[in-house]
Formats: C-alpha cells, structure tokens, sequence
C-alpha cells in the first residue's frame, strides 16, 4: 500500500520536474511547477501521516526543516558562489556542541576541579599560535627562524600538556558514569542556535582563510579535514563533550510529554478530539518543534532571498560566473568568497544545533560524513544549485527518501527474492544489505540529476 | 649498548611501521595525482576505489583459500591481486565510460567532475558495503613475521625487539617495484611520455597527435591498479574495513598536495611525510627517552605530543601548512 502510494508519488515528482525536458516538450510554467512541487511533497508526508501514523510524519517532516536549512547553507556556499564544502559534518557538530555548552547544567565539581588548568592550556595555546606567527613574520628567512618555530611549538605543546593533561583527568573523574565532564552554562537550549552558528562561522573563517584564494579543490580537501577533526574532537574530548558516552538529557524549549499528559487543560482538549492523551502528547510535542523550525526555516529563506536578489547576490553571481572579469570590475574576489563562506557555515552550524536539539543528546558516534556532508550534497544538486526555494525543496525530497527508502528497498528485495527458497543464501545476503542500497540509491541520484537535470528540480533564475 | 636499544625500540614503532603506511600512503597518492595531473579534477571516489579493489582481491583470496591454493609462506592475497586489479581497472574504466566522459566532451569545470567523483564515491561505497558488508574482514594468511621481536632478542641479546611482519615487507617490496615500473612507463615508454605531454600542456599535446581517449583511458587504468595494490597493502597490513578507507582520503589528499598534485614524486615524498609525522607526533617517547637519559631524569609521562586519537589532524596540520606557505606543494606540482 504505502509503497504503491509512495511509488505514484515519485512518479508524479518526475513527470512534473524532469520529464517535459526529456521528452522534449516545452516544460511547465515555472510557478505552477513550483507550487506543484511542494504540493506533492506536502502531500507525501500527509500520505505518511495517514498510512503509518502522525507521530512519525511529524518526526519525518522536523528533519525535513532541519536538512532543509542545512541544504540553505550549503546553497549559499555552493549556489552563490560555487565554492565547495565537504566538511559540513564538521559544522553541523559544532553546533551539536553549542547545544551542550549552552543548555546541559554545569558540573560545579568539574569546574572546581580542572577548570583553571583548562583555562591556562588555552591560553598557552593562544600564546604558542602567536608567539609562532610572530616570530615567523619578523624574522628573516633562515636555518635560525626554522629552528626557532620548531622550538616555540615544541615547548608550547609539552607546556600545554602540562597544564591540560591533570586538569582533563581530574575532570573527567568527576562521577563519571554521568558527568565526567564540565557540563554547559544551563542556559535554554534556544541560544545554542546562534552560538552554533558563531562557531561554526569562526572554524569556517580560519578554513576559508587558508584554502580560498587557491585552486577549488583545495577549499574541498581542507574543509574534508576539518570536519573529520572537528568529529574527532568532540568524539575523543570527554571533558567537553563526554565523547562517546553522549550527553544526554539536554533540556528542551518545548513541553516535556509527561508534563502535558499530567495537565488538565491537555487531557480535555484530547479528550474532547476523541484522541488518546499519551499518544497525542508526542504528536503536540513535534508540533511544537515544528513550529519552532518552520520559523528559523522562513526566517533563513527570507534573508537568503533578499541577499541572493540585492546588488550583493549579483555580485556574488558575478564573481561565481566569471572570476577573472568580476576581480577587473574591482572586486575583492578572495574577501566576497570568506565571507559567504562564513555565511553558509553559520547556518549551517545553526541547523546543526537544532538537530541536537531535537534529538535531546549529542552522540559524537553518529556523526557519518555520508549522511551529514554528501546527503546534504545531494539535496542541493537535485533541489536546484542557486535557487533556495530548490534547497528547501532538495531537503525535504532527499531526507524524505532517505527514511523511506528502507521499506520500499526491503519491500523492492522481498518482492525480487520471492521466488528463492527461505533460506537461499543468496536471498538472505540481499535482504540483509538492503541498507546499504540507500548509499547507491543516493549516489545513483546525484549522477543521474548532474547528467541529465544539472539546475535541479527548480532551476536557478 | 642503551643506545642501540633506544634506536631499535624507536625502529620497531616507529621506523618500520611509518616506512610501510608511507609506501601505501605514496601508492594511494600516486593514483590521485595521476588522475589529477590527466584528468585536472581531485578525485574523491579513490578511497573507495581502493576498497573496491582489496573487496575484489579477498573475493578471490577465500575462493583460492577454499580450494586450497597458497603460495605459503606468502599471503594467498599476492596471487588473488592481479584479479583485484583486472577487475577494478574494468570498473573504473566503466564509471568512465559512463559519467566522466560526458562531461570530459562537455569541457565541464573541474568542480563539476569532482562532484560527479563524490557521486562515484556513494555508489561504490555502496557496492562494497552491498558485496562484502561494512564489517572487518581478515583475509590475511601465511608466515605472519619475517623476524619476530623474541628472536630478535634471542639473536642479539639487547632488550629491546625488533618485530618485521610479512605484510610490512611485502608492502615495501611491491611499493617499490610498483614504482620503479610507474617512472619507467613515464619515463621510456611512449605512451607514458604522451601522457607527460598531455600533463603539461594539453593543448600542445593534442596539435602534436596524442590521442587523449587512450591517455585518458591508460591514466583510469593506472590509477585503478595503484588503488587497488594500496587497499589490498593496506588491508593486509591492518585490516579490511570499507569504512576505513573513506578515512584514508584525508592522508591520501595531503600527501598528494603536500608533495604537488600532479608530480608522481612528490607523490610519494608527501606519502612519507604524512606518514612519519602521523607516527612520530603520536608516539609516546618516554621508554625511548628512558634509555638516552641517566635513571633520575626519567619523565613519568608519555612524552606524547598528540593522542593517537588525532592522528588524522596532523595530516590536516600538514595540509594546511603546505596550503598557506607553499601551494603548489615540494615538487611544485600545479597550483591556483
């Protein structure tokens, strides 16, 4: 049934968006394309709704939002100025970890326990950094200077290490089954989205002034890398963010369901919408959250909008098309692509603290690069590079796909294994690595867009 | 006599462990360069390429296995290899015949091939994952050691051991070998000067009557066999898991720009770097330290500059150097 349903779906996303162009027909005007697109969508997760039930719909369409603000991130890099980000993993998780800092309660023996020794480390490796810079710029080219900067590092690290190491196992020997780290400020968890972003921004600004100005491949490898530390940080730091035994419990900007089911003015409105109390607790819940998302989502979409179509979304468009004759206008080239650089990373450190958030924990294991930096990749080309309204519809279509590509590929291997015996090898292998068919699918698509429908589902204007 | 055992201690963790990950690591970055300096696109499926070829490679190691065919003291995976390698040439030069020659006829920007490469990057990963599972497979067998650290000891009565595995030396050997015939293809043949030619200026190179299809296809199939010898080394060495050797991008990355993306030696010199950095800074010198210094001196730490946690950082920190002082990498390969 569902999969009957879902298959019509994609169908009817096909013919409405690629296939006039395959066919060679004049395609559909682009408004009623547009509306039509979202149309379906909406549709699709009411589908959802119905068939499998509200509570997951919700669940489905929260991370629609978030993916869909991610994916305007990425646009903002990638559409606006054609520059390249395969660390997103790596913002993303900076705002996971704005979302402990700010929100998780403070850990008082913690801090009286290592804070200090943290603190001084980090001002020692402030000091190191810029005791290396100095020397670097103000002293001639020589044996001496090369000895000189391996020595300043050298006794800056082990000076480092002197202060860090007690100070990071003193903390982490806190209680720790459930501490063992500083904790955050205690804060609502609502401000870690801005910090997110302001994180994410400054790891994107150090990148971008490294890599920009450099081949385009470069600022691809670079941002590769600092997402894999960045995960690595906040995998292996168990002082800051408990590493692999994840934070748990961060407190919510929206009710608790046992609070709500407890109240008296919730159990008479379900009751009198003929609805069970606990189950529409967790449906008001998502709600909630999607309201909240649904408000950062417009708020990004219309700053994105109004910049992409003022003078400076021409300019960015122009450095993007043609580097060489945009820097003879005048135009600071390497400066523009910081700081839209800096602007993309911020949202999507953004949607990253939100996602946290969401999940009510920060597991520093789940950080993949396949689902938080190609996936996002992908709702982009296939959304449409350059176009928002084409990101917005790229996140929700790929993540959409993504969770209901699982039964529809369990469903797609029954139906082809059918005829085997139960236990055929071969047939037991297939279903079992049904899961790894949403990997190819996604790449199948990504290849399959860029081949044959490079402006995505809504083309740029 | 400490001192001969402070040196061989140093040698057992760190001189003969960084020697084979900086032969795999130069092999993987030789790939990538090639493909670079031919194709002018970095090239983000070659990870998984390397995975793709080791899945192949043990595929036909438990096939051999399974009906007894070994060349003990060996591992069964040398003779498994060369099906590796038919096998992933024939892959990639499908995914070439399928996306990149579309856009090679288009004359699409570099970034739009390495997007297309990422797309690569998810179906292989996924065919691999599909094949073989995303679980580690052993697949080594043979003598495990050519000196084992007792009878090292045994033979030369210091304390410290000095341990050579089987995999280590077969790594070295073939990376040399592997090598030596890459330059002498560059080198002396015809068709690897057409390919330097075309490297250097493809302009000049196609007015001159180099056919680019057949560079082009040649460049796939080098790439494809270096991936492959490099996952199949790697694999041996460590372990098979798909997952690693999407991590292994990152060293493999640096090393081909730390020495220039384009020039096979510098290939290989930033394969080695990447390599002894990686181990040096994240090993842990105190027993090392121990002999050199009088007993009182002795640190009671590890004396290690970075976990091994961050192994993958200092690759980055290379990386990042390279990309702020020196762009075009040691062996000046292309830049900007």
């Amino acid at each position: 049934m569902i999969v009957t349903l879902l298959g019509l779906a994609c169908f009817a996303l096909l013919v409405v968006s690629l296939a006039p162009r395959l066919v060679g027909l004049s395609p559909l005007p682009d408004r009623i394309r547009n509306v039509s697109l979202f149309a379906i969508m909406a549709l699709l997760i009411t589908i959802v709704g119905l068939i499998q039930s509200w509570n997951v719909a919700l669940a489905l369409l929260n991370l629609c939002l978030i993916s869909s603000i991610m994916a305007l991130g990425v646009n903002i890099q990638w559409g606006y100025a054609g520059l390249l980000n395969v660390g997103i993993m790596g913002f993303a998780a900076l705002g996971g970890v704005a979302a402990v800092l700010i929100s998780a309660d403070p850990v008082a023996d913690a801090w009286a326990a290592g804070a200090l020794g943290i603190f001084v480390s980090f001002i020692l490796a402030v000091v190191t950094v810029m005791a290396t810079v100095y020397a670097y710029r103000n002293m001639a080219p020589s044996m001496a200077r090369n000895l000189a900067l391996f020595a300043i590092i050298v006794i800056g690290l082990i000076a480092i290490r002197y202060f860090y190491g007690p100070a990071k196992d003193a903390i982490e020997d806190v209680n720790p089954a459930s501490e063992g780290y500083l904790g955050g400020l205690g804060l609502p968890i609502i401000l870690a989205w801005p910090v997110g972003g302001v994180l994410a921004g400054l790891a994107a600004w150090v990148i971008g002034k490294t890599a920009l100005g450099l081949r385009s491949d470069y600022l691809a490898i670079a941002t590769l890398g600092i997402a894999e530390i960045i995960v690595a940080i906040i995998k292996h730091e168990d002082w800051l963010t408990r590493g692999v035994k994840n934070v748990s419990g961060l407190p919510r900007p929206v009710p608790y369901e046992i609070d709500l089911q407890q109240s008296q003015w919730f159990v008479d409105i379900a009751t009198r919408l003929g609805q069970d109390p606990a189950l529409s607790s967790s449906v008001f819940v998502k709600l909630c959250y999607a309201v909240l998302f649904t408000v950062v989502l417009l708020a990004v979409l219309w700053l994105s909008e109004r910049a992409l179509n003022s003078p400076w979304g021409r300019m960015m468009r122009a450095i993007r098309d043609n580097e060489v004759s945009a820097n003879a206008m005048g135009k600071d080239v390497v400066a523009r692509h910081l700081q839209v650089f800096v602007l993309g990373s911020i949202v999507v450190g953004i949607a990253g603290a939100m996602l946290t958030t969401l999940d009510g924990q920060l597991t520093p294991g789940a950080y993949q690069p396949l689902r938080y930096t190609f996936l996002i990749w992908v709702m982009v080309i296939l959304g449409g590079s350059g176009n928002n309204w084409g990101a917005v519809l790229g996140g929700f279509v790929v993540w959409f796909f993504w969770i209901q590509a699982e039964p529809i590929g369990s469903w797609l291997m029954q139906t082809l294994t059918a005829g085997m015996a139960e236990d055929n090898a071969l047939r037991v292998h297939l279903l079992n690595s049904t899961a790894h068919m949403r990997l190819m699918t996604m790449g199948i698509i990504l290849l399959l867009v860029l081949r044959f429908s490079p402006r995505g589902l809504i083309p740029e204007k | 006599m400490e001192l001969l055992n402070a040196f061989i201690l140093l040698s057992n963790f760190v001189l003969v462990p960084a020697i084979a990950y900086g032969s795999q690591l130069a092999l993987g970055a030789l790939g990538v360069t090639v493909i670079y300096g031919i194709l002018r696109f970095s090239n983000f499926a070659h990870g998984d390429t390397m995975a793709f070829g080791a899945m192949v490679t043990i595929l036909f190691t438990w096939w051999f296995q399974s009906m007894g065919i070994s060349i003990h003291p060996l591992p069964t995976a040398l003779l498994a290899l060369p099906f590796g390698i038919l096998f992933c040439i024939g892959f990639v030069l499908a995914t070439d015949r399928v996306i990149y020659r579309f856009y090679r006829r288009q004359k699409a920007a570099p970034v739009i091939f390495l997007i297309a490469s990422m797309g690569v990057m998810f179906v292989t990963n996924g065919i691999v994952r599909f094949i073989i599972g995303p679980n580690d497979q052993q697949f080594a067998d043979g003598e495990r050691f050519i000196i084992k650290a007792r009878t090292f000891k045994k033979m030369t009565g210091l304390a410290e051991g000095l341990s050579f595995k089987v995999s280590q030396g077969i790594t070295v050997v073939t990376a040399i070998l592997v090598v030596i015939a890459l330059f002498w293809f560059l080198n002396r043949t015809r068709t690897g000067k057409s390919m330097r030619a075309y490297s250097d200026n493809e302009d000049l190179a196609l007015l001159s009557g180099i056919n680019p299809d057949k560079v082009v296809m040649v460049a796939w199939i080098i790439a494809a066999t270096l991936a492959t010898i490099a996952g199949t080394l790697y694999g041996l060495d460590k372990s098979f898991k798909p997952f690693t050797y999407l991590q292994l991008l990152l060293p493999i990355f640096a090393a081909a720009i730390v020495g220039g993306l384009g020039s096979p030696i510098g290939a290989i010199a930033g394969g080695f770097v990447i390599a002894f950095s990686e181990i040096m800074v994240t090993y842990a010198y105190k027993k090392f330290i121990a002999y050199l210094v009088p007993e009182s001196w002795e640190p009671d730490t590890l004396v290690q500059l970075l976990s091994t946690d961050y192994k993958f950082a200092v690759s980055f920190m290379i990386l990042l150097l390279v990309l702020l002082f020196r762009p075009t990498g040691i062996f000046a390969g292309k830049s900007v």
